[in-house]
This record gives C-alpha cells, structure tokens and sequence, in this order.
C-alpha cells in the first residue's frame, strides 16, 4: 500500500522563540500535487529553452539543429499533409504487430509458468532468443517475405514476443501459492485453477507487461519503418534525412513519442478500471 | 469415542537444504476420532505445518501416509476444508463471492448458492460485509470469511495452519471465542495447528506436543475442560494447570528454550 498523504502542521509564530533539535529527513519526502505539476512544467521549458538557445546563438548549422519554433512551422505544414496518413499507417502497424504477439505470448507464458516440464522444454530457448538483436532480423525478415505489412509485423513480433513469453512467465509464477492450493482444497481440475484463479490473481500484472512491451512495439515499427517502407512515421524520418529535413525528423520523433506517451497513458487508465481490486493492495 | 476419522500412520517427511536433508517430520502416528477437535503445538519450525499440508493433500510424505476414513490420502479434496494463515481469499471477488466460488462445486443453483454464502456469513458475524472485498477489512475479519468459506461446503475434516498466527492478541481471543462457538454448534473433526498453548487448551479435547527437529510427537494430553468453553475458564486452576504441563513439555522439546529462552 502506498503511504497516505500526511498532514503537518507549520510550525506557529509562538513556537519561533522556542530551540528546536534534529534534522528533518530529506529523501522520500513527499511534495503536494501542484508542486510536482510546477516543477514538471518548468523541466520541459528548461529543455526547450536549451534546444532553442544552442540552436540560435550556439553557431550550429540549422540544418543539422533546427530552431523549435522552425520546427513547430514544420509540424502545422505536416500536419496540414501527410501526418495523419502517416500516424495511421504507423498506428495500424503496431497495432497489428503487438496483438500478434500478445495473443500469442499470454497464453504460452501462462503454460510455461505454472507447467515446469513446459518451462524447461521452453524458457532455456526463448531466454536465448531473447538476446540475440531484433535488429538484425530485419534484413532476414525482408529475404524471407519482403517488404509489405507482415515484414513490419514480423519485425515487431520478433522483437516483441520472446520478452513477452518470459514476462508473462515472471507475472504467473508470483501469483500468491496460498491461492492456487485454496483452489486445488476446493478440488478445482488443473484448466479451472489456471483459468479461474492464475488468470484473474496474474491479470494486474500481465496487463502492465502488455503496457510496458507496447512501448518496446513502437520502437521495433519505427526500426523497420526506417529500413523499407512506403509510408509511416519511420519512413518519413528516412525520407527527410534524405533531403537533410532535420525539422520534419524533428516532427516525427515527437509525434512517435506522443502517441506512445498516449496510448501508455490510456493502458494505464483502462487497467486501473479493470483491476481496482489490485490497486486497494493485496489481501 | 466413535471411530477414527483421520489417522497419520508412520508419517515421515524429508526436505532436502543444500546438500543436506533435514528430517522435518520423524515417524509421527496418532488418529483423531470423529468430531474430536486436536491440536498439534510445538515450537516454530517442529513440522507441524508440514503434517497438514500431507493431511490437505497439498504435499507428498516422504514415508508413512494420511488416512480418511479407512483411505490414503492422494491430494486433496472436498472433503478436507483447509484454513491458511493469511492471504488466501480471492482479493479479485467481494467477500459473498469468495464463499459462493467454494460452493461451484455443489450441485446447487445460483440462488440457493447465493443464500447459502449469506447463511454462512451470519454464522460468523460478517453479514453486513457481503458486498467488500478483502482488502477492506481487517486480518481478523478475513480470517472469519476464510473459515466461513471453509465451513461452507460441509466437509467432514477441517484442517486448520495457525489460522489466528497473524492476528494481534484482542483479534485472537475474540476468533477463539467465535471458533469454539461455531464447532460446538456445528461439530467435526478438526486438526488444528498452533505454536499458541493457551489457544490450544481453550479450544481442544486433545493436544498434542510436537518436538523439533526431528518433528515427533512426544506429548498427547486429552483436555477434559467441560463444554460449552468460556473465556473465564481460562483463569481456571485446572486451564492454568494444564497450561504449565503444556508449556513445560514444548520447552523441554527445544534445547533452546530449555536453556534459558535465549536464542
């Protein structure tokens, strides 16, 4: 659980007089909300503030540093064009990619958790697979099928899935043991404990493996967008650096990391409605 | 006294630490007559544990074997109830939830399954909490819904692993109080385990004292408190009694303790 919000009360004006003893402990120490969304805000405009004073009196080329506001033209040019062309082509890529291998990865991870023989015949491979570098599966992946939408989905999935089979793995072998043997005193079958008390005691957890992994989704679409595509946020970063359009790379990187910051946040919305439950602690 | 319900024959259980195997249960045999309700105490890490997870079916011995009615004990089943220490209700469910999940298995419809977690409920004072979910209520109050849950499939053994460990001592005495309640009015066999002395006199007709290390069983004491058991009686010369007789024979059991209580 986490700590509730503590209320202290300032120190009054009689007490002034009167000495005090001992250091206030500084580390952990909790700040009310609009504190934090202050200095957040502040951290950005440091940045940009930064960015935009190298870039203007840092003696850089702009075509290799481009001003913000210059690349603040360059997105309402962009999105008045191809962004949304674009962002939708990327969008579906991942998409796609991403359920491919979840819907494949949960239950293979739920099997290889509670099921040590399949563990063994499984985990030691994938672990191994694990870390060999997506990246250079792409040329593979384009001799074996090209460069239409499953080599995207192919990349995403390659990248994807094997972290995926361990995180599930990882998520199901922490369920509480007190649980799945209440199940078994119950004389609940194998498939109804796995199914009515892994699942749903598991499902907080998978759900956050499904958040962070989506993350990991968009970097291996942007990769494969890069390498060979005809639309799609990656291969207008290609298509810029092409013409040296450092501005629209500019664009497109932001444009990727906002909707990834989206749809971060929308997962994250969506399974704390799902799994309230999990937020009050565990019981 | 009826026949024996469940019988612990030649028990024995390894567990293998590193390289070395540790003897946690050693040739442990008694039997609990039907409707009696037997304690095992003993200091922590004697194996006690261990004799009900083999009697749940939750565990393999390593020698001897568990029997229920004339028959060995597999895995487990709805015959044995089981009470765990702490955390084990379904977090995910509300409370009347929890209970109708254990009643899935009875060939009943939703709306008798329903009435008879509600029931259950009443029995141990939580009817009004139906519709919280575990997380929001107190140890004490989980622990009731576990035992209600346990209860309420009716089977004829109820295994219980410290079920009150967890609890402050207020919580404890109060969970007593209710347990003997609900087991004189209700009656099975009961095999409960406890390193509390006066938790096991006050609820008991037997108690049984386990060694540590090896795990045997060196005490049997019947305890012939006459019932309906009150918390008075724990003031009592002959509780108080019984009590030192108890303490005396855990404490000789652990080199330990006998020592001088420092470890």
């Amino acid at each position: 659980m986490t700590s509730a919000p503590e209320i202290t009360a300032r120190p009054s004006t009689a007490d002034a007089a009167v000495p005090t003893r001992g250091r206030r402990p500084g580390l952990y120490r909790e700040i009310s909300r609009g504190a934090y969304a202050v200095i957040a805000v502040c951290g950005m405009v440091v940045l940009l503030l930064a960015w935009w004073a190298y870039a203007k009196f840092g003696n850089t080329n702009p075509l290799f540093l481009p001003t913000p506001d210059r690349v603040a033209r360059r997105f309402v040019d962009y999105a008045g064009g191809d962004l949304l062309t674009d962002a939708a082509a990327s969008f579906n890529r991942v998409t796609i990619g991403f359920l491919l291998s979840s819907a494949m990865a949960v239950p293979l991870g739920l099997l290889v958790g509670t099921v040590r023989p399949a563990e063994a015949a499984i985990e030691p491979t994938m672990g191994f697979i694990r870390y060999m570098p997506a990246v250079a599966f792409v040329p593979l992946t384009i001799i074996w099928i090209g460069v239409g939408e499953e080599q995207k989905w192919l990349v995403i999935w390659i990248g994807t899935f094997f972290t995926q089979v361990l995180m599930v793995m990882d998520n199901v072998k922490r369920v509480r043991r007190e649980l799945v043997d209440v199940g078994y005193t119950l004389g609940l079958s194998d498939v109804s404990v796995l199914w009515r008390i892994v699942v749903p005691a598991a499902s907080p957890a998978i759900w956050d493996t499904l958040r962070i992994t989506l993350g990991w989704a968009w970097t291996w679409l942007v990769l494969a967008e890069v390498v060979a595509a005809d639309d799609g946020l990656g291969h207008r970063v290609t298509l810029a650096q092409r013409y040296l359009q450092t501005d629209t790379i500019f664009v497109a990187l932001i444009v990727i990391g906002l909707i990834g910051l989206v749809m971060d946040q929308a997962m994250k919305v969506l399974g704390r409605r799902l799994f309230r439950w999990a937020e009050r602690g565990n019981a | 006294m009826s026949a024996d319900k469940l019988v612990v024959r030649n028990l024995s259980k390894e567990f293998r630490v590193g390289r070395e195997s540790v003897l946690a249960v050693d040739d442990v045999s008694f039997s609990i007559a039907e409707n009696e309700f037997v304690s095992v105490v003993g200091p922590s890490g004697c194996g006690k544990s261990t004799l009900l997870t083999v009697a749940a079916g939750l565990g393999d011995p390593t020698g001897g074997s568990i029997l229920v009615d004339g028959e060995v004990i597999r895995g487990p089943g709805r015959d044995r109830g089981v009470v765990f220490q702490s955390y084990s209700l379904f977090p995910w469910l509300t409370v009347r939830a929890n209970i109708e999940f254990a009643l899935r298995g009875e060939k009943i419809g939703r709306v008798e399954r329903r009435l008879r977690a509600l029931e259950q409920l009443d029995v141990v004072g939580l009817g009004n909490f139906a519709d919280a979910y575990p997380s929001q209520l107190s140890g004490g109050m989980r622990q009731r819904v576990a035992i209600a849950r346990a209860l309420s499939y009716r089977p004829s053994v109820l295994l219980m692993d410290e079920p009150f460990g967890a609890l402050d001592a207020l919580n404890r005495r109060t969970m007593q109080e209710l347990l003997t309640k609900v087991w004189e009015d209700h009656r099975l066999t009961v095999l409960f385990i406890t390193h509390d002395i006066d938790e096991a006199v006050f609820l008991s007709d037997r108690v049984l004292v386990m060694s540590a290390r090896p795990g045997r069983i060196v005490q049997d004491v019947p305890i012939r408190l006459e019932r309906p058991r009150r918390v008075e009686m724990q003031t009592s010369e002959e509780f108080l009694e019984l009590k030192q007789h108890l303490l005396k024979s855990v404490t000789s059991t652990d080199p330990a303790l006998a020592a001088g209580g420092r470890r």
